[in-house]
C-alpha cells in the first residue's frame, strides 16, 4: 500500500514480538495510534529480514505526525511525535 | 571453540585480515573511515548551522537535503545513512531521540553525549519532553511554541537548525560557529549570543 503526504494512517496494532525473536523498528507506543503522513523518506531495506542476515525488500519508509494526546494523556495538544515508520506497518483507519 | 570467549583484539585482528584478504574490505580503507570517524565532530554541524544563518540558499538546501549540504561543506557522507534537518522556529522547537536505540547524526556530530543512550532520556523525551528539558537543562519552551519530538527510529539521522538568537547581528560564520553547542542540535539546548 501506497501513502500520500496528508493522509492519515493508522500504525498496526501489531505485536509481532510476542511469537518470537524479531527486530522492530517500530515503537510500541505507536502501535494502534492513528497520525498524518508527512513525506515519503525513501525506500529502506527491511531491517526486521536484514537483522537476521535474511535476504531484505526494500520497502517505503515514512515520516508519520502524530498528536502528542494521541499518545500520552498530558493536556497539550499542540506537541506532536514526528517518527519513521515502514509502509508495511501502516494501514488506513 | 566458542567466539564469545575468544580474546577480542585476536578476532578483531583476525576478521581484518581475512576481509581483506577476501578483497571485502583493505587495511586503507578501514584506515580511511577511522579517520572519518575521528574527524566527526558537533564542530562540524555547527559549520552548518552557522553557514544556514548567514546564507538563505544554503539554509534552504540543508532543510532539502542535510547529506547534500553537509557534503557541500567537505564533511565526509558516503557510507553514512540520509541526514535530514529540522528547524526550529517561533512556532516549533525540535527534539532528537532515539527511543529504540541510539541512533544519532554521528557524521555531522560525532559520538552522541552519554545521556542521549540512557533509558531516562530516551523514556522522558516522548512522553513529557517540556518538563524534561526545564528540568535538566533549564530550556524552558514557550507554550505558544510547538514541541516536535523526533523519535530517529529507523534509516535516516536528524539534527536540529536550531534559530540564530538575537545579539548575533554582523558576526561572521566563524564567531557564529562557535556559539552552536551540540546540544543546541539536539534540541536540548538553544543557542546564546
Amino acid at each position: 500500500m501506497i501513502f500520500a503526504a496528508g493522509e492519515t494512517v493508522r500504525v498496526k496494532n501489531a505485536w509481532p514480538e510476542a511469537s518470537g525473536p524479531v527486530h522492530i523498528r517500530t515503537p510500541h507506543y505507536v502501535r494502534g495510534v492513528v497520525g498524518e503522513v508527512v513525506r515519503r523518506l525513501g525506500e529502506f531495506p527491511n531491517p526486521e529480514e536484514l537483522a537476521f542476515g535474511r535476504p531484505a525488500e526494500r520497502l517505503p519508509l515514512y515520516h508519520v505526525r502524530f498528536r502528542k494526546d494521541a499518545i500520552w494523556p498530558e493536556p497539550k495538544p499542540d506537541d506532536e511525535l514526528l517518527i519513521e515508520i515502514f509502509g508495511h506497518w501502516l494501514e488506513r483507519p | 571453540m566458542n567466539i564469545l570467549e575468544t580474546d577480542g583484539e585476536r578476532l578483531l585482528s583476525a576478521v581484518r585480515s581475512l576481509l581483506d584478504k577476501k578483497g571485502i574490505v583493505s587495511t586503507a580503507e578501514v584506515q580511511e573511515r577511522m579517520a572519518v570517524t575521528d574527524a566527526a565532530s558537533p564542530g562540524q554541524g555547527a559549520r552548518m548551522v552557522a553557514r544556514a544563518w548567514v546564507d538563505p540558499v544554503y539554509r534552504a538546501s540543508m532543510l532539502e537535503d542535510g547529506s547534500k549540504a553537509a557534503e557541500a561543506l567537505g564533511i565526509p557522507m558516503r557510507g553514512m545513512p540520509p541526514l535530514g534537518v529540522l528547524e526550529n522556529t517561533a512556532e516549533v522547537h525540535n527534539l532528537v531521540v532515539c527511543t529504540l536505540c541510539s541512533c544519532y547524526p554521528r557524521a555531522v556530530l560525532g559520538y552522541p553525549p552519554f545521556w542521549y543512550k540512557s533509558a531516562a532520556f530516551r523514556a522522558r523525551a516522548v512522553r513529557d519532553p517540556r518538563s524534561l528539558l526545564a528540568a535538566e537543562w533549564k530550556t524552558v519552551i514557550p507554550e505558544s511554541v510547538k514541541v516536535r519530538v523526533v523519535d530517529s527510529t529507523a534509516d535516516y539521522r536528524w539534527m536540529v537548525l536550531p534559530a540564530r538568537p538575537s545579539g548575533t547581528e554582523g558576526w561572521d560564520e566563524a564567531r557564529l560557529a562557535g556559539i552552536v553547542r551540540e546540544g543546541d542540535m539536539i534540541g536540548v539546548t538553544v543557542p546564546r549570543a
